[in-house]
């Protein structure tokens, strides 16, 4: 099932992505409406990272294209933010807090230019809304997971973008980090800003994301939740799989275990 | 006014390569530095064979094509076999050195470069190397000329893109996403190593530049965890190197290369045990804690 919108901010047609040859996504379209926080969730291996990755332009396409704002992404760089997976880079390489976060501003300096004032300005204030301007002068050698993922969320505001790609920002981080991350997702998107979300656990999906997308390396649904997020999509896209995890989700809800560790 | 001249040039050396080691070791790459400063030769016997002289000019451009032929190589043989880059490193270099080898063998009578030399220099000889004027002035070794400018060239390079060399390093992907090409980054910084590479091993020999590429940084990675003092202290340990490693060598009799590449060593190890004294203490304090 795959629920249009009239008005798209990111439209991704007939989009399959092959790694040697071999496809890992295939003819994935699917339209997201402006101001909205949309979930791709999907088993392991479903392309849920890649799809990201394509959109954003950092993997090859073998066929199909991917328009933000009715534009091809070059004419609007400097309005969409990425967010790696925190794991993606050396977090022992020689920079501070600070720096990392002033990268976000690289993309509106230009090819020669450098941080000014205002450019700190911001990044400090950055740091505040996610609660790190405590560690503006650290080392990022000494944070931890869930500071690390504080820290590239506060890299993202601070590019002032209208559209947020994030790839698996709440994987390893503990509940109080979860908890104001989503905290500020809601607080972007009663700004109008448009968010997409890399996600794996099916039990948080449903109350994070007013939009869904649902993958196994084919589109499985995309949609509002209410509509998109039932048993039989999920069933679909996780195939046989689900039972036995709807069964221990089930009976961790029940007993009230932490679903995560932390 | 010798030791000055022998000293000026390894520090020349040593900085130019520290400054541009620096990104190679953080960028996990350092091995590329030892493959680019071999895959330079047979650029070199080339140039000269076609030239005909030992212009600096055509050995540059020769030397710059290799090295940019080797690091493409490396990349492409990782990327299209999915070999590891380690392994494509170690296959392209010996082949691109052994071909400069057998140039060097088969055209011995012509080419005025010598197999020890490639590999050891003689930084001993770059006094006598002078710059002389039509009209006959002497205006100090040749080498410290072409070292200097390449210095200046390798300064302006990491200034004016210090912003890409180190987001590029740190985070490649996001680099992309907001629109820095990696590629075009990742090839002129290993323009600029092949540059520094041939201008330097003339007169220090492949092995002390690899000492230099790889050393100082490595040492000041230990010392600090700030990207720009990282740069600053690679410099002062260029200068510190090349002023203790030409005593050392005068004192000995020995090797000026060779004293120079083992004081490269005794920093490392000297910021090792320092850095291992740090931790440790700091890991005794946490626990106490």
């Amino acid at each position: 099932m795959i629920i249009q919108t009239p008005d798209p901010v990111l439209e991704v047609h007939d989009l399959t992505v092959s790694y040697a040859r071999k496809p890992v996504l295939w003819g994935i379209d699917f339209t997201l409406p402006a101001g909205s926080i949309t979930g791709i969730v999907g088993p392991n291996g479903a392309g849920k990272s890649t799809l990201l990755k394509a959109i954003m332009g950092l993997i090859p396409l073998s066929s199909g294209y991917v328009k933000l704002f009715g534009e091809p992404l070059d004419t609007v760089r400097n309005r969409i933010s990425y967010v790696p997976q925190r794991e993606s880079v050396d977090w022992d390489f020689p920079v501070s807090v600070l720096d990392v976060v002033l990268m976000g501003r690289y993309g509106k300096m230009g090819l020669l230019g450098n941080p000014g004032r205002h450019d700190r300005d911001m990044a400090l204030h950055c740091l505040e809304k996610v609660g790190m301007s405590a560690f503006a002068k650290r080392q990022i050698s000494q944070l931890s997971g869930g500071q690390q993922q504080r820290v590239f969320l506060a890299r993202a505001l601070a590019q002032e973008a209208d559209f947020y790609f994030m790839d698996e920002p709440f994987a390893g981080v503990d509940a109080a980090t979860e908890q104001a991350i989503i905290d500020l997702l809601k607080d972007m998107a009663a700004a109008h800003k448009t968010i997409v979300v890399v996600h794996h656990d099916l039990q948080s999906a449903r109350t994070y994301f007013d939009w869904i997308v649902l993958l196994n390396m084919r589109l499985v649904a995309a949609g509002p939740t209410e509509q998109v997020f039932t048993e039989v999509l999920v069933q679909q896209a996780y195939g046989g799989r689900l039972n036995l995890l709807s069964q221990v989700g089930d009976l961790m809800e029940k007993r009230e275990f932490p679903a995560r560790e932390n | 006014m010798i030791a000055f001249w022998i000293i000026l040039t390894g520090a020349l050396v040593a900085i130019t390569c520290g400054l541009l080691g620096c990104f190679l070791v953080l960028r996990k790459m350092s091995m590329v530095g030892d493959a680019i400063s071999h895959a330079v030769l047979p650029g070199i016997v080339i140039a000269f064979l076609l030239s005909g002289s030992r212009e600096p000019l055509p050995m540059l451009l020769g030397a710059g094509a290799t090295g940019l032929v080797a690091t493409f190589l490396i990349a492409y043989f990782h990327r299209r076999a999915k070999l590891q880059t380690d392994a494509a490193i170690g296959v392209t270099f010996t082949f691109l050195f052994a071909i400069g080898i057998i140039l060097i063998s088969a055209f011995a009578g012509q080419v005025d470069i010598d197999q020890d030399c490639v590999l050891y220099g003689e930084i001993a000889y770059v006094p006598i190397d002078l710059w002389i004027t039509a009209s006959g002035t002497h205006l100090g070794p040749r080498p410290v000329y072409i070292l200097s400018s390449v210095l200046l060239l390798v300064i302006l390079f990491i200034t004016l893109g210090y912003k890409q060399l180190k987001l590029t390093s740190f985070d490649p992907e996001f680099a992309a996403a907001i629109g820095i090409s990696t590629s075009l980054w990742h090839y002129l910084l290993m323009g600029a190593v092949s540059l520094t590479t041939v201008s330097s091993f003339e007169s220090v020999g492949a092995i002390l530049v690899i000492a230099f590429l790889i050393g100082p940084p490595a040492t000041a990675y230990l010392l600090t965890r700030d990207l720009r003092q990282m740069l600053w202290i690679t410099t002062g340990l260029g200068v510190f190197i090349a002023f203790t490693g030409y005593w050392l060598a005068y004192w000995l009799n020995a090797s000026i290369a060779g004293c120079m590449a083992m004081v490269v060593g005794v920093c490392f190890l000297a910021a090792f045990v320092r850095y291992r004294v740090t931790t440790g203490a700091k890991t005794v304090l946490t626990s106490a804690a």
